[in-house]
């Protein structure tokens, strides 16, 4: 996928260069193994879109400035946004628009350091690692703290945003964090929403999608519900979903661990009985039901 | 005098571009690249000092073609060389070496020779740039 040597055309078939990229398997992709999403999926379409016919454009020797790939996600805990990071990432490595196509994955930790002169190389070294591929910054609203104006996360801001206005075509960053604090992050550093292209918004799921996920979740697991522990789950999602610290697919993905820490325990417990795969694979409602969130549940209902 | 150690060094000089393909492949072997530098040209100088540290686990030659660009800007008049090691048991040592910054004027060695006991000579070579202070050498 060299773009340089590739001849000079005026006339291209865009459904052989789609096929010639393999950027549809992972949209397919993407579509089949994240549930619900619609609008995140609905912008990597046109993302995609934008870079395919960019691409078609060089080759024609229609040259325009190397577009600005920096994005940010926001949405709440669990959404996705680190899943559909990586997917990213490979599309615009398929398209050629960053060279290796990794992902680098940091939160504030790994760019600040502890004391002075320690930010700035270890910012750097990170940026080098990132080189050819996208750097993801997790909750990169801690990287500004209003409180204090001595921290070093402003020199790694610092760092950050000349990096990524003068090697734009090397490395592509993307910010995710809880909505509501990027907005005030970006609030107090014009200069990262003006340097962002792209800016997504990840939705909660809706209960049925969270099924979704859990069966999902479940079959790669090679586990599933019975008829009896889906209904049972559907009634968990809703009253999970009232309980603080609810955390979409993440709390769900929680769900499932003890679902199956449960069943194991409930096979362990009766030891004279043979086995079967199906019993092995299945997930009763009693597992579902042992639940804390069940409980609490119904001494709220006795309270009221 | 143009002093010729480590790879390529009886080529024209290095482009970027070439630099960076040759990064690339140091890369692509599992090598880190180290960035040194000196203003003592002495072939038998072997320890220069390093900018920065090595860098390990890099994928793309970008990285260090941004960290020799500073190098560059500081230390613009001495030699700069790209290194490369191999941390894999049995090699354990640098595998490719070459010189990608010189200073514009080289002024060369001077041959010394030292009359010995009963018409013995020994040699030394020395550099004239080394007469004067370091840091001073390429003013």
């Amino acid at each position: 996928m060299d773009l340089d040597t590739t001849p000079m055309t005026d006339a291209v078939n865009l459904r052989d260069e789609l096929e010639a990229v393999g950027i549809e398997e992972i949209l397919s992709q993407l579509d089949r193994e994240l549930i619900g999403l619609k609008p995140v999926k609905t912008r990597i379409r046109e993302i995609a879109s934008l870079l395919l016919i960019e691409r078609i454009r060089k080759r024609m020797g229609l040259t325009s400035d190397a577009p600005t790939l920096h994005m940010s996600f926001t949405g709440n805990p669990g959404t996705g946004k680190t899943t559909v990071a990586l997917r990213i990432a490979s599309i615009l490595h398929r398209l050629g628009f960053v060279r290796r196509g990794q992902v680098v994955s940091v939160t504030r930790d790994e760019l600040v350091g502890q004391y002075i002169g320690h930010t700035a190389p270890k910012t750097k070294e990170i940026l080098k690692k990132a080189m050819g591929g996208v750097l993801f910054i997790d909750e990169a609203y801690y990287l500004h703290r209003p409180d204090n104006e001595r921290d070093y996360g402003q020199e790694a801001i610092e760092i950050l945003l000349q990096v990524m206005e003068t090697q734009r075509e090397d490395m592509v960053v993307i910010l995710a964090g809880y909505g509501d604090r990027m907005d005030k992050f970006f609030a107090s550093n014009p200069g990262f929403r003006s340097r962002i292209a792209h800016h997504i918004d990840f939705p909660d799921y809706s209960d049925d999608e969270l099924l979704d996920i859990a069966e999902l979740m479940l079959r790669d697991m090679n586990y599933g519900f019975t008829p009896d522990a889906r209904a049972e789950f559907v009634r968990y999602i809703a009253l999970r979903k009232k309980q603080p610290l609810f955390s979409n697919a993440r709390s769900i993905r929680n769900a499932l661990d003890r679902l199956r820490l449960r069943q194991a325990n409930r096979l362990v417990a009766d030891l004279d009985h043979v086995l079967t795969v199906d019993d092995i694979r299945s997930i009763e409602a009693s597992d579902v039901l042992a639940s804390r969130v069940f409980r609490k549940a119904g001494k709220s209902a006795e309270a009221s | 005098m143009r002093i010729t150690q480590g790879c390529f060094s009886f080529l024209p000089d290095l482009t970027d571009e070439q630099i960076s393909r040759q990064v690339q492949y140091c890369l692509e072997q599992g090598w880190a690249v180290n960035i040194e530098f000196t203003d003592d040209p002495h072939p038998r100088n072997n320890f220069w000092e390093m900018w920065g540290l090595p860098m390990f686990d890099l994928r793309d030659a970008a990285g260090v073609m941004m960290e020799l660009n500073e190098c560059r800007k500081v230390y613009g008049d001495r030699y700069i060389r790209l290194s490369a090691f191999d941390s894999s048991h049995g090699w354990e040592s640098v595998r490719l070496s070459f010189i990608v910054n010189r200073p514009k004027d080289e002024p060369g060695f001077r041959l010394e020779r030292h009359e010995m006991a009963g018409r013995n000579i020994r040699y030394t070579t020395s550099s004239y740039a080394a007469d004067r202070p370091e840091g001073r050498r390429y003013d």
